[in-house]
């Protein structure tokens, strides 16, 4: 006597996003922290030295957030007014920041008080940054100048006034003290040399400027400004290498992955991309909650921080590889312990009679009414609201067992109003998909004999049929393009390809005729 | 062309088990039941099938046990015969001969001493039940003349037709119509049904049971419906009621021996059990493997079996469990895969089960298991459409299969499945490893697998109607899934058969009249070869030395053989004499040779539909130059009506024959209380009589072979006799006579005697064909001393309990 076998539901290939190495590695985060600042997070900055503290720039104050932290480490409170980037010097001693009221300021990242105040912008300061040999600073103001400061004297050394609207960014290099970038609302990014009194470059973006990043190698140079992404390469006197435009909102920040195989960028579109530097491909994406002005990854990408426009700044830890292994496994809830342990440490005694007990087989409920040939019920199971609208191939796994079974038509028969909308409901979210067309189609062809003649008593079903006879129409005509694209493809293979077979056109072609065969069929019907 | 003498046609397993219901003897410990031309013993415990009866020349159509003598049984055959047969022995004790062909018995009639048998005249359409009286002679050879026939025009179906309660009457039914022919009044009743009723149930009958205490007939009818006749002896008053559980027709009906419990099944295979007089009370055992086309009940009443369309016997304890399944090869319409042998086991593969493959060693003639392909719920009901198992492969390490699996709606396009298995080493079974939805768009005429044994990848070519041949290959990402590699086509042609080479390094395809040949590592198509009349039937590499031959058949009788070197026709050999009327051939060529190497005509009726080269175990060193090819593997091959035959040679008929002797009977008497209790008496008594005898006659040459051993060591300490008792005999079985064989054989003849004797007394009826029977027997048998005494000393361990039961 052999046991119930259950119905086989088809395991079907997972459209949409790949699995790719990628995905896996970026998905490999925890839960984000979210902590909510004072205001839209301005810019983010790491620490260049362990334990890699991270500077955040919101409103009128900055936060230091230690790795872990949830709770800034150190703020910085004494602006009058908005702050701007603050950026740690590369021994992560020293912070500078700009501000609303063009004076920038330069903190001990341990003390309190600013050590230095540069005063001689004459509009807000949104851009700072220490140069390579740590002893000045670089900004940028809404003023349209770019400034060269001296630390140890607070002195200005030099102005470049070439820009022609507000600085929103820029870098120095960290190979060649006297070199550094800004990008400007003017669509220009400018290559600055301390050495000399003028730009000894000059790129064309486009658009207004919203963020640079240099390459570690710096011969290549990513702008952003925009809805676009752009490469320079630095080494061909700024030609352009490729531009990118997967954003559908102006590109806010860049960040590269730290062993530069991969760049990040953040938008308002709310997207995180990463692309593979390489073939500048998406191989990534992340949705966050709102608009996203700053991004930051820390070294070894052990945590992703991104700040938004409302404020929350979102932190994202990388999985340990044991808890990396913990999720692997499905979270699901399982029976409690005693429930296993319930009577198998009872030793027998000696003249105990043993009873085998045999191992009951555990059947989904449809599977339970099909043993019993209860057909009309174990459609019904199939067709409750959570499998129909989640797990739809366990639905039409079970239309398609009744057939199997030649029990479908008894199984469709017999529904009330709600019943039939629920059918033909069902029947107008999956008929067109490609995997469920073959066993729909009949189904719905049964419907259609069955339900005849109670067209028009029902307002509710009738609107139902008509748009399942619009639907169809639709995907007729579908298809019918597509088997012209599919014509136009075989002509042009035909013709560059001469002599050789080209099997995967004529499969498809013959796969096509015979999805438009069957919604013709139904159609017919109509 | 020359006939060879010497080797012979024979059959080898796979002949019916259910084609007319199995007996279970009285103390329900064998199970006999009509096989091919022979009838089959089985213990019920073991399932193991203990010995054949063998000595009919057709087919065996029926097995009754004498209500007189529990131990013997009779068969009757389609020769005209009937035999009596002691089963536990398997000697045949008489032979009965008719002038018209049996086809079944009936229910013996309980104080009558006649048979009465299902007959057909030679040229007669109608069947008839006859009487026949058993003469009581001594002859081994009985002419029986007294036929009287006692119904005429009776259903072919023996389940139509039985006894009724006290054999006061015969209940028949054919048609619509019941018969029911009382013996004392000589006169019968007939009552018929409409033919069918308004929601169209067919009424037709299809089995008749009797009440064993009441007068009562149960009847079965073609639309599931069971009828329980009563006051039926009265031509007016007759009234019947009716149960419905069947949804198609109720192919067997019986009651239990106290009458308290119906049984029933049919094509659902659900045995249904039916209280007596409380008939809304029924018990189920579903899902028993297929239709159920006979039920018996042994005459205790502990054990039903159930005899299945796939050539199954199922024994079930008291309706609730199944304790035992006797399985032959499973025969299903057809077998569209063909014959092959996995390599690992060497078993021969084919169909089996609806949806399952059957591994079916030749070796044992024994089923080893179905492997279940589909893994759907069978959904026993006439006129479905189901999945069906039409191609399976093996690659040459017997690692990977490949099967396909169709079902072909009314409407609706063609559902396949190509599936591909692979062997797991922990548990030596086959596992599913890919599944592969519409691998082609229309049905799969041919696949095979890359033989190449030192290959890197696995491949497997897949030929299609759609016109397309598509290549499969293993890719090993994380796990090892299947994947299409590539899809070729010629001329839009439709593929039919296609072959690799013996090294991989070729692959052959042939799209109707023309054979592709094609590179397998880069996918070129390299040459093509055609034989213009006719289109390719089979393809096939040569092996070995005869690796540059490709040979294929035609649709127009013709062999063709390409040479691959010089890619020309070598050999065209044209079997015009298939196209004539001998029924069946076989032919087995060389590639290398325009002549057959062998051929037999006629080999059985019907066609030879498959064969296949099964290796053999042992390699067979025939020095004769005729039949050399059989040396390394046998050749086995299907007919239409699905029995498996095979070719043998004359030294290997006499080997097996030697061997099968040699077997002995193991079916000892379970040790119970009761059996200790008067056996060792009897034993004890035995002993004390013939000292000297029984002393040499239970030594054997090595101790650990001897039966007192195995008794001590195997039988459960609780139930072991006392160990005085004991170790005289364990003290017997380690003596070494010095006498040799001139003593030896005076004391066999002398123990001979004594058993003789010992059944004399045990069974009071003469029993002189029995020894005339037994004595010519030994001597064709040609034993060894030792083996005969064996033979002679655990018949007689047997019968001592029973002997002793009745001496006391």
């Amino acid at each position: 006597m052999a046991s119930f076998k259950p119905t086989k539901i088809q395991v079907y290939p997972k459209l949409g996003e790949k699995v790719t190495q990628d995905t896996l590695y970026w998905k490999n985060y925890k839960a984000p922290v979210q902590i909510k600042e004072f205001g839209a997070v301005t810019n983010i900055d790491f620490s260049p030295v362990a334990p890699h503290n991270f500077a955040v720039t919101a409103f009128t104050r900055i936060h230091i957030y230690g790795p872990f932290s949830q709770e800034p480490v150190k703020s910085f409170t004494r602006f009058k007014d908005t702050a701007y980037c603050g950026r740690f010097r590369s021994d992560g001693q020293l912070l500078a920041a700009g501000c609303e009221d063009s004076v920038v300021r330069l903190f001990d990242v341990s003390g309190k008080v600013a050590l230095r105040m540069f005063k001689g912008h004459t509009k807000a300061v949104h851009v700072t940054d220490f140069t390579s040999d740590r002893y000045q600073i670089v900004t940028g103001s809404d003023d349209y100048t770019c400034r060269l400061w001296d630390i140890p004297n607070a002195t200005e050394l030099s102005t470049y006034q070439e820009h022609t609207d507000y600085i929103r960014c820029g870098v120095t290099s960290k190979l060649n003290r006297d070199l550094f970038i800004t990008g400007s609302y003017d669509h220009t990014l400018k290559v600055f040399d301390a050495r000399v009194d003028k730009s000894v470059m000059t790129m064309d973006h486009g658009q207004p400027v919203e963020s640079l990043l240099l390459y570690p190698s710096e011969g290549l140079l990513v702008s952003a400004g925009g809805r676009y992404v752009k490469v320079w390469d630095l080494l061909k006197g700024g030609q352009p290498l490729v531009s990118l435009k997967n954003h559908h909102k102006t590109v806010t920040c860049l960040s590269l992955s730290s062993n530069g195989q991969r760049l990040l960028s953040g938008s308002l579109d709310r997207h995180v991309k990463v692309y593979n530097t390489t073939n500048y491909k998406v191989v990534h994406n992340f949705d966050y909650a709102a608009s996203i002005l700053s991004l930051a990854l820390a070294p070894d990408d052990e945590s992703i921080v991104v700040g938004m426009t409302n404020g929350i700044l979102s932190m994202k830890h990388r999985k340990s590889p044991e808890e990396a292994k913990e999720t692997s496994g499905q979270p699901r809830r399982r029976p409690s312990y005693r429930v296993f342990v319930k009577g198998k440490n009872y030793v027998p005694k000696q003249d105990d009679y043993l009873v085998s007990k045999p191992v009951k087989q555990h059947l989904a409920k449809y599977d339970k009414q099909l043993k019993k040939f209860n057909v009309s019920k174990a459609l019904d199971t199939a067709l409750e609201s959570w499998t129909r609208l989640r797990k739809p191939e366990i639905t039409v796994a079970v239309v398609k067992e009744l057939d199997r079974r030649g029990t479908l038509k008894n199984a469709l028969a017999g529904r009330d109003e709600q019943g039939l909308s629920q059918l033909l409901n069902f029947l107008i979210g999956n008929l067109v998909d490609p995997r469920f067309a073959p066993v729909l189609v009949t189904a719905a062809e049964m419907i259609l004999d069955i339900y005849q003649t109670v067209i028009g008593q029902s307002p509710v079903v009738d609107r139902q049929l008509l748009r399942l006879q619009e639907l169809l129409e639709k995907e007729i005509d579908y298809q019918r393009d597509l088997l012209e694209v599919l014509g136009m493809l075989d002509t042009l293979f035909a013709s560059s390809l001469p002599k050789k077979e080209v099997p995967c056109s004529a499969i498809s072609r013959s796969n096509g005729f015979k999805r438009q065969r069957q919604t013709y069929g139904l159609a017919l019907v109509f | 062309m020359v006939e060879h003498g010497d080797i012979r046609v024979v059959h080898r397993g796979g002949s019916k088990i259910n084609f007319r219901e199995p007996v279970i003897t009285n103390d329900s410990s064998f199970l006999l039941c009509a096989s091919g031309e022979c009838v089959k013993v089985f213990s019920t415990s073991t399932e193991e099938c203990i010995h054949d009866l063998r000595g009919h020349t057709d087919l065996v159509t029926g097995v009754l046990l004498k209500p007189s003598n529990h131990l013997q049984v009779y068969s009757c055959s389609a020769d005209g015969t009937v035999r009596l047969w002691d089963f536990t022995d398997g000697i045949l004790i008489k032979v009965q001969l008719d002038s018209c062909i049996v086809f079944a018995f009936t229910v013996p009639h309980p104080t009558l001493s006649v048979m009465h048998l299902l007959t057909k005249g030679k040229d007669e359409k109608l069947f008839q039940l006859v009487a026949v009286h058993l003469p009581q002679s001594g002859d081994q050879l009985v002419e029986a003349r007294e036929l009287s026939a006692v119904l005429s025009d009776v259903s072919s179906n023996p389940a139509a037709i039985t006894i009724g309660r006290g054999g006061e009457y015969f209940a028949s039914a054919k048609g619509l119509q019941l018969e029911v022919y009382f013996f004392r009044k000589q006169k019968s009743y007939r009552f018929s049904l409409k033919e069918g009723n308004k929601k169209g149930g067919r009424n037709t009958f299809t089995c008749v049971a009797c009440h064993p205490k009441d007068d009562c007939i149960a009847t079965g009818h073609e639309d599931g419906k069971i009828r329980l006749w009563r006051n039926f002896n009265h031509k007016k008053e007759y009234t019947y009621t009716t149960l419905h559980w069947h949804h198609s027709a109720v192919s067997s009906l019986r009651f239990t021996p106290e009458g308290t419990n119906l049984l029933s099944g049919g094509v659902e295979s659900v045995l249904v059990q039916w209280r007596y007089n409380q008939e809304s009370q029924r018990d189920f055992l579903p899902r028993l493997g297929a239709a159920i086309t006979h039920i018996t009940i042994s005459p205790d009443g502990a054990l039903f079996c159930t005899s299945h369309s796939d050539n199954k016997i199922t024994i079930i304890q008291s309706c609730v469990k199944v304790s035992a399944v006797i399985q032959g090869l499973v025969k299903g319409e057809s077998v569209r895969t063909d014959l092959m042998v996995d390599p690992r086991s060497k078993a021969m593969v084919l169909n089996g089960k609806p949806g399952h493959l059957q591994f079916y060693s030749l070796q044992r003639d024994k089923l080893l298991y179905n492997l279940d392909i589909v893994q759907q719920e069978y959904i026993h009901e006439s006129g479905l459409q189901q999945f069906e198992v039409v191609k399976a492969a093996f690659d040459a390490s017997g690692n990977w299969l490949a099967t396909v699996e169709e079902r072909k709606q009314k409407a609706a396009e063609l559902e396949l499945n190509l599936k591909l298995w692979e062997f797991d080493e922990q548990t030596q079974s086959f596992v599913l490893n890919t599944t592969i939805s519409a691998p082609h768009e229309a049905q799969i005429t041919a696949m095979c697998f890359c033989h190449a044994a030192d290959s890197q990848t696995t491949m497997l070519v897949s030929t299609s109607k759609d016109g397309h041949f598509k290549a499969w290959q293993l890719a090993t990402p994380a796990r090892p899934s299947w994947s299409c590699d590539f899809v070729g086509a010629y001329h839009g042609l439709v593929p039919k058969c296609c072959c690799f080479s013996a090294d991989g390094s070729l692959l052959a395809v042939s799209f109707q009249e023309v054979v592709t040949v094609w590179s397998p590592s880069s996918w070129e198509l390299l040459t093509t070869l055609s034989q213009p009349p006719g289109a390719i039937r089979d393809l096939c590499f040569g092996r070995l030395s005869c690796s540059k031959y490709l040979l294929g058949t035609t649709a127009s009788n013709l062999l063709c053989c390409w040479n691959l070197l010089t890619c020309s026709c070598k050999t065209n050999c044209i079997l015009e004499h298939l196209h004539g009327h001998q029924p069946a051939a076989v032919f087995v060529f060389k590639p290398s040779e325009p002549r057959p190497l062998f051929s037999h005509k006629a080999v059985c009726s019907g066609k030879v539909t498959r064969a296949v080269f099964a290796p053999r175990e042992d390699m067979l060193e025939s020095c004769e130059e005729s039949s050399q090819w059989l040396n390394c593997s046998q050749l086995y091959f299907l007919t239409q009506y699905m029995d498996l035959m095979t070719f043998i040679t004359k030294a290997e008929e006499d080997r097996l024959m030697a061997s099968s002797k040699q077997l002995v009977i193991d079916d000892s008497v379970a040790m119970t209380p009761f059996y200790l209790l008067l056996g060792k008496h009897r034993q004890q008594q035995q002993e004390n009589q013939d000292t000297l005898s029984t002393l040499s006659a239970e030594r054997t040459p090595l101790p650990q072979g001897s039966v007192a051993i195995k008794e001590l060591l195997q039988t459960p300490a609780h139930v072991l006799p006392s160990t005085s008792f004991l170790c005289s005999m364990f003290v017997q079985s380690l003596l070494i006579s010095e006498s040799k064989h001139a003593e030896e054989e005076m004391e066999s003849e002398k123990e001979e005697e004594d058993s003789e004797g010992e059944m004399e007394s045990s069974t009071s009826r003469p029993r002189e064909a029995s020894l005339a029977g037994h004595a010519t027997e030994t001597a064709a048998l040609a034993l060894t001393k030792a083996q005969a005494r064996e033979l002679r000393r655990v018949k007689k361990l047997d019968h001592s309990w029973l002997s002793g039961l009745l001496d006391s």
